[in-house]
């Protein structure tokens, strides 16, 4: 029995693929339903075959970490950039002319990655229970008697993160923790991600929550009396904070030509067109037909803050100062 | 003389045979290397940072949110499984197959989806609100998440009780019958110190689920010790506080380990009179038929009926395009991994078992402890360490099936020791020990005697096994071959991002699969006993 069996695994062993001749190995840290269309579409204009491992962004960087310099991967895409700054020892540089061909406001001006989309940061609350002139102006009247125990966020959640690095390095780490001592104060509730916290608002658990711009829309895709809304805060405000999907060439990688090949790809304007209107988010370049329901991106550029993205990869403080107030 | 002495030694050999030492070794090297990794991570920790990640209050604070979780779920886990497994094996109750089946089947729902149930229950989709226009409040924190454990542990509980009800030998209560003892006096100081040693096995193995726990408790917005090593895995990406932290929960999985040990020292369970043992006549309920249906309507309302009304609520969302053709590779995928890796977990954990019993001694307690350590380590840790490994001294078994196969044994084995102990300690030795007198050789005799009927428990061990790969992530997530995604992989990356319609046919069909394999297994259980003319 257990010869067989033994057997039996030399014969999966020997069977598991090695790679041929004109593959590409993505680690995507973006989920399949969304990607899997563009993976094949790749395929088929390139001839290269894509081997993809899907998983959560920050497991899949913990890997990459860990493979070091044997890692397999090729190509790293990653949800957000606190991950990518996290690996940059861990990426080759990009030839300057990759980013060059995105935005200004999207280019990683070290060459280590380059941004896929683009997101924001967003207020989703109650229709039901929220009326318009209840809606705070900036995430500072989120701290106001009047909102304890209705904010929800998800200091776990690396757009979070992201929002509190910017703020930190906008207003300074004490304005920060001010900040978020008084929204604990204010009994903000702590749930896991963007998600749980708009099924939170329909359930009637809290009337506000801090969020990334594009989980809202497959929502009400699907059910138009959904009572959740979104918006912004005031002109400038960090609570509007660009955020960035985006990928990077590992540096282990020994396939570098079909892993740029896969990074033009995600540049090209097809890509960047079923991005924005599969995934309601912001294409990185210009001559793309933006989504209906999204609030244009020169509308968003105007009253975001400026924030450089390339510096949001500088978590350590960020999580000794969620730390530091208990929230992690 | 020499009839005398093999007597005495039957099944004690001073030195185990190969046959149980190979095995032994190979669980104890594959666990141990988790243990290695996370000890050599832990080197690399600063002693400033440490005092702030590590040793700080805030983690004894969680600590002890998960230590209010365990004693949650493990109360209402045995309030669910205790009279549930009663009922099936000693009462006349009517269905007792189908009611078995049912109460094993909630093990396959996985803990995300059992918690997005319960919350559903009372939400914007509620059942409360759409059926009957009332709104529940939401069901948190430490309830609610110890609510949701329990919902879909607790059938652990039921399968090892009702394996030892059903191994019990009735002599013991009919003579205290005899004697005129009430029911609840034989139950207690009868019956009960013969369930003693599965329920405390069963505890330590649910207690250490769910200790590792992460996506319910999550969902359930409780904060537990997993929470912190979860963040510095994932928010960090951080290996050296997350190794520190994860060792302080092997320390408790230890500790836990000596606490079982010391409550069922010195007890034998076996058989001492001769003969074979009658089957119990089923005490009749009566007019407390109505309370035990009820009782168990109650439980697979809660436990196989909301989530299955939860999926079917995702399903009337929308499935926006039939994916069969991706469901059912994937479901073939799932069955080709946890299969194997369930059969393989048999062969490592019955020579295991007999050598901690058979021949008890520093090195079988080693043995059987790191198994019960791989299990406890969290997966992530977990995987990370087969990755390091590998990479280093084998890079060819890299994201290779087999390396997942053996991540899958190493991390599961501890499962199916509960099961295979059990049925070892009601067989006891005597029976193996005439076939020695006979002249039989050691290994003989056990492969004659004792190894068929060790079949039940074997099944049932595997099937734990295979429901837990099923639902495994982390290790899947890491270490599968490329391009290879299981049932729950694709449950989770489409909850995780709120397409909860295209989520539900693989969630059902996770419950479904298992529900075939749950119900084949009780199928071929009770042939067997029917064969063995019980």
């Amino acid at each position: 029995m257990k010869k067989t069996l033994l057997a039996g695994l030399g014969l999966v062993l020997g069977l598991t693929s090695f790679a041929a001749a004109e593959t590409v190995t993505i680690y995507s840290g973006r989920g399949e339903t969304l990607i899997a269309p563009l993976i094949k579409q790749f395929e088929a204009e390139t001839g290269v075959t894509a081997e993809v491992r899907y998983g959560g962004t920050s497991e899949l960087a913990t890997l990459l970490l860990e493979e070091g310099a044997k890692s397999p991967a090729d190509v790293f895409w990653a949800q957000d950039a606190g991950a990518l700054g996290a690996l940059s020892s861990a990426f080759a540089d990009l030839p300057a002319e990759v980013n060059e061909t995105v935005l200004d406001a999207f280019r990683n001006d070290a060459n280590k990655w380059v941004a896929t989309s683009g997101r924001t940061r967003v207020l989703v609350y109650s229709t039901e229970r929220v009326k318009d002139d209840d809606l705070p102006k900036n995430i500072a009247d989120l701290t106001n008697e009047k909102y304890k125990g209705r904010v929800a966020w998800a200091p776990t959640n690396g757009g979070f993160q992201a929002f509190v690095t910017a703020f930190r390095l906008t207003k300074g780490d004490e304005t920060v923790k001010a900040w978020l001592k008084a929204m604990i104060a204010n009994e903000a509730k702590v749930y896991r991600n963007n998600g749980t916290q708009i099924d939170a608002i329909a359930n009637g658990e809290v009337d506000f929550g801090l969020i990334n711009n594009y989980y809202l829309g497959r929502y009400t895709a699907r059910d138009a009396e959904f009572p959740v809304g979104q918006t912004t805060f005031a002109a400038g405000d960090i609570g509007n904070l660009v955020l960035v999907a985006g990928a990077g060439i590992v540096e282990a990688s020994d396939n570098k030509e079909n892993a740029r090949k896969f990074i033009d790809f995600l540049l090209s304007p097809a890509a960047q067109q079923f991005i924005t209107l599969q995934g309601y988010e912001y294409p990185v370049r210009t001559g793309i037909i933006p989504h209906a329901t999204l609030e244009p991106l020169e509308a968003v550029n105007e009253i975001s803050p400026k924030v450089d993205t390339n510096t949001l990869g500088d978590l350590e403080a960020t999580l000794n100062l969620l730390r530091e107030v208990g929230l992690l | 003389m020499t009839v005398l002495a093999t007597f005495t030694r039957a099944g004690r050999t001073p030195s185990p045979p190969l046959l149980l030492v190979v095995p032994a070794l190979v669980v104890g090297i594959g666990t141990l290397l988790p243990v290695f990794y996370l000890l050599m991570r832990a080197l690399d920790a600063d002693a400033s940072q440490l005092g702030e990640i590590v040793f700080r209050q805030r983690n004894l604070f969680l600590l002890l949110n998960t230590l209010k979780l365990v004693a949650v779920v493990l109360t209402l886990g045995t309030l669910f499984a205790l009279p549930a497994a009663w009922l099936v094996t000693r009462t006349d109750i009517r269905f007792k197959g189908l009611l078995s089946f049912l109460m094993a089947l909630p093990l396959a729902v996985p803990g995300y989806v059992m918690a997005y149930a319960l919350l559903g229950l009372s939400g914007y989709y509620g059942f409360a609100r759409q059926w009957a226009g009332i709104s529940l409040p939401p069901l948190h924190g430490l309830w609610g998440a110890g609510l949701a454990l329990s919902l879909y542990t607790f059938p652990y509980l039921f399968l090892n009780l009702r394996a030892a009800f059903l191994g019990m030998d009735p002599a013991l209560e009919e003579s205290a019958q005899s004697l005129g003892k009430s029911r609840l006096v034989i139950f207690r100081h009868i019956v009960l110190p013969q369930l003693w040693p599965a329920m405390v096995a069963s505890w330590l193995i649910v207690g250490l689920y769910v200790i590792g726990d992460f996506g319910a408790i999550a969902l359930m917005r409780y904060e537990v010790f997993s929470y912190a090593i979860f963040t510095q895995y994932s928010g960090a990406f951080d290996r050296t506080y997350a190794a520190w932290l994860s060792l302080m929960l092997l320390a408790l999985t230890v500790v836990a380990l000596s606490a079982q040990r010391a409550v069922t020292r010195n007890r034998r369970f076996a058989r001492t009179g001769t003969g074979s043992a009658r089957i119990t006549r089923p005490i009749g309920l009566g007019r407390w038929h109505l309370a035990a249906w009820a009782f168990f309507a109650l439980v697979v309302l809660c436990s196989l009926g909301l989530p299955l009304m939860v999926l079917g609520h995702w399903m009337r969302l929308g499935v926006p395009e039939a994916e069969w053709a991706h469901l059912g590779r994937t479901a073939l995928g799932t069955f080709l991994t946890a299969g194997p890796a369930a059969v393989l977990t048999m062969v490592l954990a019955v020579p295991v078992v007999v050598l901690t019993l058979r021949h008890p001694g520093p090195f079988a307690s080693l043995i059987e402890r790191l198994a019960f350590v791989g299990y406890a380590t969290p997966a992530l840790a977990f995987a990370l360490a087969m990755v390091f490994f590998a990479l280093r001294n084998a890079p060819f078994l890299y994201q290779s099936y087999a390396l997942l196969m053996f991540a899958y044994v190493m991390s599961f084995v501890a499962l199916a020791f509960g099961p295979i102990r059990l049925a070892l300690l009601q067989i006891g030795t005597r029976q193996e020990e005439a076939a020695r007198a006979l002249g039989v050789s050691p290994t003989t005799a056990f492969m004659r005697v004792v190894l068929p009927r060790l079949r039940r428990p074997m099944v049932a061990g595997s099937l734990l096994v295979f429901i837990m790969v099923v639902k495994e992530l982390p290790i899947t997530y890491l270490l599968a071959p490329m391009g290879y995604s299981t049932l729950a992989m694709n449950v989770f990356s489409r909850t995780n991002e709120g397409m909860m319609g295209d989520a539900a046919p693989f969630a059902l069909s996770i419950i479904l699969f298992s529900s075939l394999f749950v119900g084949l297994i009780l199928k071929y259980e009770g042939s067997a006993a029917r064969a063995a003319g019980k």
